[in-house]
């Protein structure tokens, strides 16, 4: 049997009132209450999740954590994120199997060639590691690969973040759960929100399943989720929820020694220290709630996946699943105020927001505390889609996050 | 994967097709009179339902046409399939 993480946080009965409630019990919700507590005393928050505790996108993503990202804006609040990381065991005194074995993202045509040698210099700008290396560095870093150019996406160089690397996710949400609850935060479990109680422009309370509850600040956390939410407030966001598949194999003997991203073939793979290989794939086209996704997706990554890495090619596949994410236009997040005073919104984080969970909860803390934004912040605010501020990710994000 | 019916070509399997998200987003008709608001909400804002949703689809890999759907985002079934032009049919139940 697997630890589930229960009892390391109180089995908080709701309340009939606290000064910020955060609906979502994932990784950024539960960062988000952490944060609040910690940095600005404010520890009357309940943190309400609808299902159990990091069982959503927090238990079904691949855990790759880097920082690359080509534009200012995002590599500020990604390598914050990156630099909380460094310093989370310590912090939550928690064991969180965080590994800076090195991310390498594949560069398979000459476009991608040139679009990484400029994240790289773009990286290097913001002080964030970054390094060009050869097809020959390549397989010198990762063995493993084929570097042969008679393949239909021939390995053309890779960027290597050394800093980038996982971290094991539930016991992230674990970790951030026990700290939060600690402060004295209180975490509901099995509680839904099903609507909202907006009086003048203000949000007074949220209602649950397990009763009303009043806030005059009310955080959403939600993931894939959100537009339901949103859609209750009238509230229209730039958001579509898909599906976005992953699946491990069996366990293996110590065979990957870093992770390997690639855009252009839609996969991602690491080894978890247990022995099975990670892999994620590209999301399906569609929009859904199901949590699943379509089988094809996989088939094309696992065929992409066996020509970069022959040595998968007798892997058995132990289990597939889908999480729900929610994308942007421009592959950032959404995070700040909204035209509802008391409502903020942390969302769009796609398919990268694992890597985020303490920069997110982070600066998503500050928002909600002081009422605005703080500077890393700001750039992601919901109005860029309106001045055409757009901080357009989808060369450094894409599918593969 | 889905199985979905085009209307000329019958049902077929999903990877001939191409996704084209939310339907019935008509260009607007006085685009020089739209505030950047109104423009931010014809380019970005998009339905995101947990439920029926009206979406297009193209035949890319068959008769390379246009065609709507009404399908739900959380099982997945098709209730409803209707050309370009026509209007969206009550969807099933």
């Amino acid at each position: 049997m697997s630890f589930d993480g229960s009892g390391f946080w109180r089995a908080a009965e709701p309340k009939p009132a606290y000064e910020v409630v955060v609906v979502g019990g994932g990784g950024h919700g539960l960062s988000t209450a952490y944060y609040l507590a910690r940095n600005y005393g404010i520890t009357d928050v309940a943190v309400l999740e609808k299902g159990w505790l990091g069982g959503g996108n927090m238990a079904r993503n691949t855990t790759i954590i880097r920082s690359n990202y080509l534009w200012d804006e995002s590599a500020a609040i990604y390598e914050h994120s990156l630099k909380l990381w460094e310093d989370l065991e310590r912090e939550l005194e928690f064991d969180i199997q965080f590994s800076q074995r090195g991310v390498l993202n594949l560069a398979h045509d000459l476009g991608d060639v040139r679009s990484s040698l400029r994240r790289v210099n773009a990286n290097r700008l913001n002080a964030v590691d970054g390094e060009w290396l050869s097809p020959a560095e390549v397989a010198n870093f990762c063995p493993i690969i084929n570097i042969s150019p008679d393949v239909r996406y021939p390995v053309l160089g890779a960027t290597l973040q050394r800093r980038g690397g996982v971290a094991r996710h539930d016991k992230v949400a674990w970790a951030y759960a026990r700290a939060a609850d600690r402060l004295g935060v209180d975490i509901v479990e099995h509680c839904e929100v099903r609507g909202f109680d907006v009086r003048q422009g203000h949000m007074t309370s949220v209602e649950t399943s397990r009763g009303s509850i009043r806030a005059t600040k009310v955080a959403l956390a939600a993931a894939g989720h959100t537009s339901v939410l949103a859609s209750m407030l009238g509230l229209r966001l730039p958001l579509q929820s898909h599906p976005l598949q992953a699946l491990v194999s069996v366990l293996l003997e110590p065979v990957l020694n870093c992770i390997v991203m690639s855009n252009a073939v839609h996969v991602y793979v690491s080894q978890a220290d247990k022995g099975e290989l990670v892999m994620g794939a590209g999301i399906d086209a569609y929009n859904s709630y199901a949590q699943r996704g379509s089988f094809h997706v996989i088939e094309h990554q696992l065929a992409a996946a066996i020509q970069l890495f022959p040595i998968f090619r007798n892997a058995k596949l132990l289990r597939t699943w889908g999480g729900i994410v929610d994308v942007s236009p421009d592959a950032s997040p959404i995070l700040g105020t909204t035209p509802i005073d008391g409502l903020f919104l942390n969302c769009g984080w796609g398919t990268g927001g694992f890597k985020a969970t303490p920069g997110s909860g982070h600066v998503y803390a500050e928002t909600i505390a002081n009422g605005k934004p703080g500077p890393l912040a700001q750039p992601f605010a919901l109005e860029r889609f309106e001045t055409g501020a757009l901080i357009d990710e989808h060369g450094a994000a894409a599918v593969a996050h | 994967m889905l199985l979905i019916p085009c209307p000329w070509c019958g049902p077929r399997d999903e990877i001939e097709f191409s996704y084209g998200g939310e339907a019935h987003i008509a260009y607007p008709a006085e685009p020089d009179e739209l505030s950047d608001a109104q423009w931010a909400d014809f380019l970005f804002m998009r339905h995101n339902p947990k439920g029926d949703f009206s979406e297009r689809w193209y035949h890319s890999s068959g008769c390379r046409r246009w065609f709507n759907v009404i399908r739900s985002t959380v099982t997945h079934e098709i209730r409803a399939v209707y050309r370009v032009g026509e209007p969206p049919p009550e969807a099933g139940s």
